[in-house]
């Protein structure tokens, strides 16, 4: 009887707060947990009883890393229930913000969470001290994103800018225009990402996932889009929990995202890259024929090269953005406060971001829904691990103790987000 | 890397979003020579390796509004030297701590189906309400270069240099054109610590006072005055028990204006 007991109390390099638990008998799991003791926050009780204009800054709140997916989200709910239409001009501000976050939140991925596994280090600071060019160009990869959303937003955690109907104003074009050298650097930096990110030694799994992502026909899908799925039909937004459940599994703590069949399914970067990978743009597609990848790509580890290839995409539509950008009329849409329900969402980094809000006609939030892609993922994430055990079998405790760790790693779970709807059951780590 | 006789910093987190510690992580230019100055010996999200304790700087994010953080901040305050509360949520109890106001079962039951799965303390505070902090650090989130210089000051021995004044200082001097004046709309600018540069007044909007309310504040005056220049009913109220409604003087104020007219 071979048994054998993997524990991680506290997950390193994730956002938030987890541990990972998995017990194994004779090449079988007997209980694989992801424990999430991140406390809840109740940011859906908050919200009862706010002014909707304040919505975007307090659910910015919920994330740390992603605040502009919780802000472009919850606008665009909000706007759907005012009946709100946004000029063109601020939807492309708002997706030149989305390309700063994608810029800053995947550079610290990639180089800062996840490539130390693949490198055997443990974390950038033991990178940089043998390798400091390349940890040099990644946190300068990163720091672009950030000076993007400081020249839109003020500052890149918790962005002030934005609101529903718009922007408060419009920034000013000096200082986004200044920052085109800098894109143009990050675009040739972003492409060797890829060419880099290719020759990583990627632990072996190819699992047949269901893969859900928005879905636009002439642009890839970050800012909105349709709710695109690789098993079935395609539903607009307004129907997303229509299809895509929350359900109570008797083992978990957790309740999981489930399909309406009952299906487990994967959001973000490689359920993006594998939907969408036709809507890239040209240098990125470019980026993705060199790569010569065999789509769909069903590692999970190798999402780092699917984040790899949406940076290229990221800084090429950054590129274009700040090019186009020439603001004028108003910044923000009037709004017509009434009775009523309106639902948004938005790919955040770590995949789609859904929100429903219900206000009444003096503007206050009735009720909030908010599904944040780690709560989708959770049980992709424990399904992914089940598939893994085989492989941990053979390996010592330290190797499959990190094989494991990689792979929840990989999926840039962001915790913070994920226990304030999670509906958890927060048990210690004994 | 890791000299012996350079300082131990430790970075912690409780309940909170990370964009506090994501802020040291955002030192993108620094944060190598910070590496070379100090022993990072404890940071989670940026480092698997943990060294053990004592350490000679604890920098806590987040405030504390679970039994088990409760303990764990006191077992903190007993391996570090010196402590620093970082972000409004350690300051103040941040946005965990309008549960304050209310019921914290009556939101976990709008939240959660089974809430009595959750556990959960009904106050959120902040780290000074549980132990002795050296030095606090406000902001939602905080100027990612105050953390530096908090760091360098411990350093060198010295006090660090942060501004005393208020947000409508900062506004000033970057020429932004007064909100409340000019736009007549409500601004919590006079009432709220510097150190964010006065980025709502110059983005058009008032300052919804994420820095915690500045020292010399005259909410007294401020909030009747801003009531009269509500753009939808409730807003004073709504600005003051917020992301740092927790801190006393907001707690006051709004307490003191009521919701409504």
């Amino acid at each position: 009887m071979m048994s054998k007991l993997i524990e991680v109390p506290a997950l390193a390099r994730v956002e938030g707060e987890g541990g990972l638990y998995i017990r194994f008998k004779n090449g079988q799991a007997e209980e694989i947990r992801l424990k999430i003791y991140e406390p809840p926050r109740f940011f859906e009780g908050f919200l009862q009883g706010r002014f909707l204009q304040e919505v975007p800054d307090i659910t910015a709140r919920i994330c740390g890393i992603c605040p502009v997916a919780y802000q472009m989200s919850s606008v665009q709910a909000l706007e759907a229930a005012l009946g709100v239409t946004i000029s063109e001009q601020v939807r492309l501000l708002r997706r030149l913000m989305y390309c700063g976050e994608y810029i800053e939140s995947h550079a610290l991925h990639i180089y800062l969470l996840q490539a130390p596994d693949l490198l055997g280090k443990e974390s950038v600071l033991e990178l940089a001290a043998v390798a400091p060019d390349v940890v040099k160009n990644a946190l300068r990869l990163k720091k672009i994103g950030n000076d993007l959303l400081k020249a839109i937003g003020g500052r890149s955690v918790h962005p002030v800018n934005a609101c529903v109907g718009g922007f408060y104003r419009w920034p000013d074009v000096g200082p986004i225009r200044a920052l085109l050298p800098d894109l143009e650097w990050g675009l040739e930096a972003s492409l060797e990402t890829v060419r880099w990110a290719l020759t990583l030694p990627y632990p072996e799994l190819e699992l047949d996932y269901e893969f859900v992502a928005l879905h636009r026909p002439d642009e890839y899908a970050i800012y909105d889009g349709e709710v695109w799925s690789s098993k079935r039909a395609p539903v607009p937004v307004e129907e997303f929990d229509r299809v895509y459940l929350e359900e109570h599994v008797p083992h978990s703590n957790a309740l999981h995202g489930r399909t309406i069949d009952g299906n487990v399914y994967l959001v973000g970067p490689l359920a993006r890259l594998n939907l969408n990978h036709e809507q890239l743009s040209p240098i990125a597609q470019k980026a993705l024929r060199e790569a010569d990848l065999k789509l769909p790509l069903r590692n999970p580890y190798k999402s780092l090269i699917a984040r790899a290839i949406e940076l290229v995409e990221a800084y090429e539509t950054a590129i274009e953005l700040v090019k186009q950008y020439h603001p004028s009329g108003k910044s923000q849409a009037p709004l017509t406060l009434k009775t009523s329900v309106g639902a948004g969402a938005s790919e955040a980094p770590r995949g789609l971001l859904f929100h429903r809000y219900a206000v009444n006609d003096q503007g206050m939030v009735l009720r909030a829904r908010i599904v944040p892609p780690t709560a989708q993922n959770l049980p992709r994430i424990e399904a992914d691990l089940a598939a893994l055990v085989p492989q941990l079998v053979s390996m010592s405790n330290e190797e499959a103790t990190l094989t494991a760790e990689h792979l929840v790693r990989s999926y840039d779970p962001c915790i913070s987000c994920a226990t304030h709807f999670l509906r958890v059951q927060i048990e210690e780590v004994k | 890397m890791s000299g012996t006789n350079k300082p131990k910093v430790a970075v912690y987190k409780f309940s909170s979003c990370d964009g506090c510690q994501l802020s040291l992580l955002n030192l993108e230019d620094e944060l190598l020579d910070l590496a070379e100055a100090v022993d990072i010996a404890y940071f989670l999200e940026a480092r698997r390796a943990v060294k053990p304790g004592p350490y000679d700087i604890g920098i806590v994010e987040g405030s504390v509004t679970t039994e088990e953080e409760e303990k764990r901040i006191v077992e903190i305050r007993h391996e570090c030297k010196f402590l620093i509360a970082l972000g409004t949520c350690a300051t103040a109890g941040g946005i965990q701590a309008l549960r304050n106001f209310t019921s914290a079962p009556r939101l976990a039951e709008i939240v959660y189906p089974h809430p009595e799965y959750l556990h959960y303390l009904d106050k959120a505070t902040p780290i000074s309400a549980h132990v002795r902090v050296d030095l606090e650090i406000w902001g939602c989130p905080v100027n990612k270069y105050m953390v530096l210089e908090a760091i360098s000051a411990f350093l060198q021995n010295r006090k660090p240099n942060f501004p005393g004044y208020p947000v409508c200082v900062e506004c000033k001097r970057r020429g932004a054109v007064c909100v409340v004046v000019a736009k007549g709309i409500p601004c919590l600018g006079p009432a709220t610590q510097a150190g964010c540069g006065a980025l709502c007044p110059a983005s058009g909007r008032g300052c919804y006072g994420c820095f915690g309310p500045w020292a010399h504040a005259n909410l007294t005056s401020l909030a009747p005055a801003l009531r009269e220049i509500e753009q939808y009913p409730g807003e004073t109220f709504r600005l003051l028990r917020n992301f740092a409604g927790y801190a006393p003087a907001f707690r006051k104020a709004a307490d003191l204006l009521g919701p409504e007219r």
